[in-house]
């Protein structure tokens, strides 16, 4: 058994109606005081109303390698796009 | 707090590795070049990822070491309002290391490495903290001056071509802002206390004025790394623009409080509308890079005591969250699906 704690990744919602945002990282020997730590490390100053912790090792993160794969295809469908429409200028509320 | 130039000589990687593959290394240069950001799992050449492991753990080292100081001081800070602004701007320290160490850390170095690294003496930390806090008015100056020369040095690192490094230091700089108007606060009350606390304002500003100028690194005629760097994104401005920076803001808010710098050769300089200093003792600098400063020893010693005397809370709580894991797989049935959970 290692004693070095492992590496949780952060995420604070800093008030009601807004999504929790990833502020960075710590150590923690668990989930609780991870949340512990982050209230001291994170939200010192009321930057938050809520915690989420997880272990980092548990993100399944996308490969930079493979972004022209994945992130390409939407570049050349600016159809998705509401600008890509003329419609002429008489016409109001559209 | 920090420092920007703790460079030690003879450490430094070779920009051009020779086995990477030079179109790797021109686009790496070319989204550079138009301020995109690094991202820890980007391909990057060893070199870059060498430097900011080296920058970033010896900033994160000096916010930690720089606790010491300053902690000196909360026993006996006089009022209960000053003891509890040092408090939580000493924790505040303790949280920029904590921030930084985590940016490191997406490099590829470990946490244990680097502690290993700063109690071994093998890395470097910021050379003002190897100076000793003798009376209250230290705690004024070193927020006044010391944070005022680190902001001066951070805020440039804000937009720093590593996504991790440059978000964590817009975080520490708005932290940043209190400690030095705190600094300057303390330093104002002593100006215009009794005689006796005037002379206190004046001493301090005295020791610590000139350890705060070389804050900013060996000169740019010295300073070896500041090129590439430069072309990195890594650091913005020079050393010597930097310290120049800071003097010329720092000059007036120093007669302001009617106090003196200890410096005769300072003048106003009408030609180049700067303040020019006299010559600063590099012969200083580099004693107390080497280990050599007034607290070099008892820095490291209390560092080394504080990680010593912390090894049972570490591996207690290492044991008991081994514990609970233990029950909690005990209790769950194998085979068993997990509840369905919304997120909170």
């Amino acid at each position: 058994m290692s004693n070095d704690w492992p590496l949780f990744e952060v995420f604070i919602r800093s008030r009601a109606g807004l999504e929790h945002k990833h502020v960075g990282s710590l150590h923690a020997a668990d989930a609780r005081m991870a949340i512990e730590h982050a209230r001291d490390v994170y939200t010192r100053r009321q930057e938050g109303v809520s915690i989420w912790v997880m272990r980092s090792a548990d993100i399944i993160a996308s490969d930079p390698q493979e972004a022209e794969a994945l992130f390409e295809p939407a570049r050349d469908k600016v159809y998705r796009h509401p600008t890509f429409y003329a419609i002429p200028e008489e016409v109001k509320n559209l | 707090m920090y420092t920007q130039a703790l460079d030690n000589p003879g450490s430094e990687a070779q920009p051009a590795d020779s086995g990477e593959s030079g179109g790797r290394a021109a686009r790496f240069q070319a989204r550079i070049d138009v301020d995109e950001k690094i991202e820890p799992k980007d391909w990057m050449p060893e070199a870059y990822r060498q430097t900011l492991i080296r920058q970033i753990s010896q900033h994160a080292h000096s916010e930690v070491v720089g606790m010491l100081p300053e902690g000196n001081w909360i026993t006996r800070a006089p009022s209960l309002k000053r003891k509890a602004v040092l408090i939580a701007k000493v924790q505040d320290e303790g949280g920029h290391g904590m921030y930084l160490y985590s940016a490191a850390e997406t490099l590829g170095i470990s946490r244990a490495e680097m502690f290993e690294q700063l109690l071994s003496g093998a890395a470097k930390y910021s050379s003002i903290f190897n100076y000793p806090t003798l009376s209250w008015a230290d705690i004024g100056a070193i927020g006044w001056l010391v944070d005022g020369a680190a902001i001066m040095n951070q805020i440039p690192i804000c937009r720093c071509s590593y996504g991790p490094y440059a978000r964590a230091m817009v975080r520490i700089c708005k932290e940043e802002s209190f400690h030095q108007r705190q600094g300057f606060e303390i330093m104002l009350t002593l100006a215009h206390g009794t005689p006796a606390q005037r002379a206190m304002a004046q001493d301090a500003l005295n020791r610590w004025w000139w350890p705060s100028l070389m804050m900013f690194g060996p000169s740019d005629a010295e300073s070896k790394h500041t090129a590439q760097s430069m072309r990195w994104k890594i650091k913005r401005f020079t050393n010597d623009e930097l310290r120049q920076k800071f003097i010329d803001i720092t000059v007036p808010q120093a007669q302001f409080l009617g106090l003196t710098l200890p410096d005769e050769a300072l003048r106003w300089d009408e030609a180049t509308q700067h303040f020019q200093i006299g010559p600063i003792d590099w012969s200083e600098f580099q004693a107390v890079l080497k280990g050599n400063g007034p607290c070099n020893r008892e820095r490291l010693e209390a560092r080394r005591a504080a990680h010593d005397a912390g090894r049972w809370v570490r591996e207690a709580a290492a044991a008991h969250a081994h514990k609970e894991r233990m029950r909690a797989s005990a209790a769950v049935p194998p085979g068993s699906a997990p509840e369905p959970r919304v997120a909170p």
